[in-house]
């Protein structure tokens, strides 16, 4: 396995590390993204380009716009300019199922576990191009019984990995806040796609899935998916990140490997605020309340 | 009070025509609601539209059986795509919305007296029936089949009606256990996640809202060959909520609940309604009429439901599990 340490961050930005910094090899690259709700523009990202086959954090404050501009690039939501293109492909305006079946996959803040699913099924309904989930094809269980036996074994072999594999047979409403994510996230690459996008994957997640999880998501590097992720969590952020993008107020104010960019006096002022001296890797309730 | 007779009217009921038709409506709510989530409240269109589709096609264009019945099952998927285009991105309960406004508006299209010399207005349409009852292989005669005696018509429309409703129910069984169906209960749980996981959603909700609309066709046209008279005021938001609780009755995401509801449900009325003659003939309820039994049987349906739906929410067939997630 790669470790996320060896890739050094000249090899991914062409120049000073500046927001809107041109990649070596860009797979998204967005130019004039804006969005307004009313008055408010929460999202106005001049220039973005999100490197392949590693590891970027989207982090900012509440409210920075993070989740908007992932329900914007997957075509959730519609922007009021802007234009984006995905491994080459122009992608402004594209439906969101297209845009997946690009391989450009997501999931989302609030867990979208199917409830009255089973956990296979959940798994099974990730994988593309499945014959027997056209109308008429359907009915021949010939057309697509063979495809079926390949995508449960994949299901299992990746239920596997995320140690859901006990729980194969229950409702996906039955499984934990934390496993309802690695379930998203596991459901998520049942389509090999190129690029994922995790929207808060550690949110609920209990401390000890945490570390688990961290090994998917480098071990997602490792064969080539190149991760786009949203997280609050600085120890994640440091720990497996090669690429930080520091959006606030709708705008990227910082982009940098994860070492400079937390010293940066934008990120600072911006996100980490009064407790810019605490380690935020290691930081507790302890410390936060001595410091106040 | 003839407790014999009762018990075989009510026994007959099981079997009855009314039965399967509303079976057959309940199985494409069973499609809509229960396998996709879609909020149909017109299913009283799609029927009407089945009806009407098929009387017109025999009694205007002078159309055999075959040609009548496929005209009828096109103007209820014609219906379903003019409902869904503008409808199935919005959010669910808009079609709910929509979907019992063009029902009603059928229902006013279908009695206004302007197009009667084709629909009839509000007379309705009768006699549309020649061809069908002219393809019965059963010779002429009563058959005493143990509880009931029929005609070779009777008879005749039990076994179409009732065999539509067995090849709807396989093909439903074969449909909801195919990797479609999956899809489609995927959509039910969450359209955005499904949407993300590459599936075009409104395709599928497309192809639910017009296979539903279709059975439910076949459901009317059944209702109005029994007497060969279809009349308007069937078509009504009661041939609706009638659906709907037959549908809860067995079970919305199960195949064998909308047709056993469909049983219980006329078996129930049938029961209640001889009971109640039966204990106004003999004065027992001295504060009732004979007239106002057929009211006091509905009431004591809404009761039985609101029991059915405290104490077995998931209906009959529905899976008790999937229930308690539902908080």
């Amino acid at each position: 396995m790669v470790n996320p340490t060896d890739t050094t961050a000249d090899d991914i930005a062409k120049g000073a590390f500046e927001p809107g910094c041109a990649k070596v090899d860009p797979i998204l690259v967005a130019t004039n993204v804006t969005r307004s709700f009313g008055g408010n523009k929460a999202v106005d990202v001049a220039h973005l380009e999100i490197p392949r086959g590693k590891i970027t954090a989207l982090i900012g404050p509440n409210g920075a716009g993070k989740t908007t501009l992932f329900n914007l690039l997957t075509g959730f939501d519609k922007p009021n300019t802007g234009s984006w293109n995905f491994a080459g492909k122009d992608l402004a305006g594209v439906a969101p199922h297209k845009v997946a079946r690009m391989g450009m996959v997501r999931t989302f803040q609030l867990t979208k576990a199917l409830s009255l699913l089973t956990v296979i099924d959940n798994m099974r309904l990730g994988a593309q191009d499945n014959p027997g989930e056209k109308f008429f094809a359907s009915f021949v269980k010939p057309l697509w019984a063979k495809q079926e036996q390949a995508i449960t074994e994949r299901a299992d072999a990746l239920l596997k990995r995320f140690k859901l594999d006990a729980k194969r047979e229950d409702y996906a409403a039955a499984l934990s806040g934390g496993q309802r994510k690695l379930l998203e996230m596991a459901r998520a690459l049942m389509s090999d796609p190129k690029l994922v996008m995790l929207d808060e994957p550690m949110a609920g997640v209990n401390p000890a899935l945490t570390q688990s999880l961290l090994e998917h998501i480098k071990g997602l590097k490792a064969s080539g998916t190149t991760v786009l992720f949203v997280e609050h969590d600085m120890h994640m952020v440091r720990h497996i990140s090669d690429w930080v993008v520091v959006m606030a107020e709708g705008k990227i104010v910082a982009e940098g490997p994860p070492g400079i960019v937390m010293k940066n006096p934008a990120v600072i002022d911006a996100y980490l605020g009064a407790h810019a001296d605490t380690d935020l890797g290691t930081v507790s309730i302890d410390t936060v309340k001595d410091s106040e | 009070m003839d407790f014999g007779q009762i018990f075989n009217l009510t026994l007959g009921e099981a079997i009855g025509v009314f039965t399967a038709a509303y079976a057959l409506c309940a199985l494409g709510l069973a499609m809509h609601f229960g396998y996709t989530g879609l909020l149909n409240f017109g299913q009283a269109g799609f029927a009407a539209l089945g009806a009407y589709g098929y009387s017109v096609a025999t009694l205007t264009f002078g159309w055999n059986m075959w040609g009548s019945l496929l005209f009828g099952m096109l103007c209820a998927a014609a219906f379903a795509l003019i409902l869904g285009i503008p409808t199935l991105r919005l959010r669910a309960d808009y079609l709910a919305i929509v979907t019992i406004a063009a029902a009603q508006t059928l229902y006013y299209l279908f009695s206004n007296s302007q197009f009667a010399n084709v629909t009839g207005g509000s007379n309705g349409l009768s006699q549309f029936g020649t061809d069908f009852y002219g393809a019965n292989p059963i010779p002429e005669g009563r058959y005493n089949l143990g509880i009931i005696t029929l005609s070779q018509d009777e008879i005749w429309i039990r076994i179409v009606a009732w065999g539509l409703v067995i090849i709807v129910a396989l093909l439903l069984v074969v449909l909801t256990r195919s990797p479609w169906g999956r899809t489609l209960k995927g959509i039910r749980e969450d359209e955005d996640a499904v949407r993300s996981l590459g599936k075009n959603v409104f395709a599928y909700k497309m192809q639910s809202l017009v296979l539903g609309g279709v059975i439910g066709s076949l459901g009317g046209m059944v209702f109005v060959m029994a007497s060969q008279t279809n009349q308007p005021s069937t078509w009504v938001s009661n041939f609706t909520f009638m659906t709907w609780t037959v549908l809860l009755l067995g079970g919305a995401a199960t195949i064998l609940g909308p047709v056993v509801g469909s049983a219980v449900f006329f078996m129930f009325l049938m029961l209640t309604q001889g009971v109640l003659e039966g204990l106004v003939n003999i004065g027992a309820l001295p504060f009732l009429s004979i007239a106002q039994v057929g009211q006091i049987r509905y009431l004591l349906v809404g009761v039985f439901l609101m029991v059915l739906v405290i104490f077995r929410p998931q209906g009959f067939f529905g899976n008790k599990k999937e229930m308690q997630f539902n908080g």
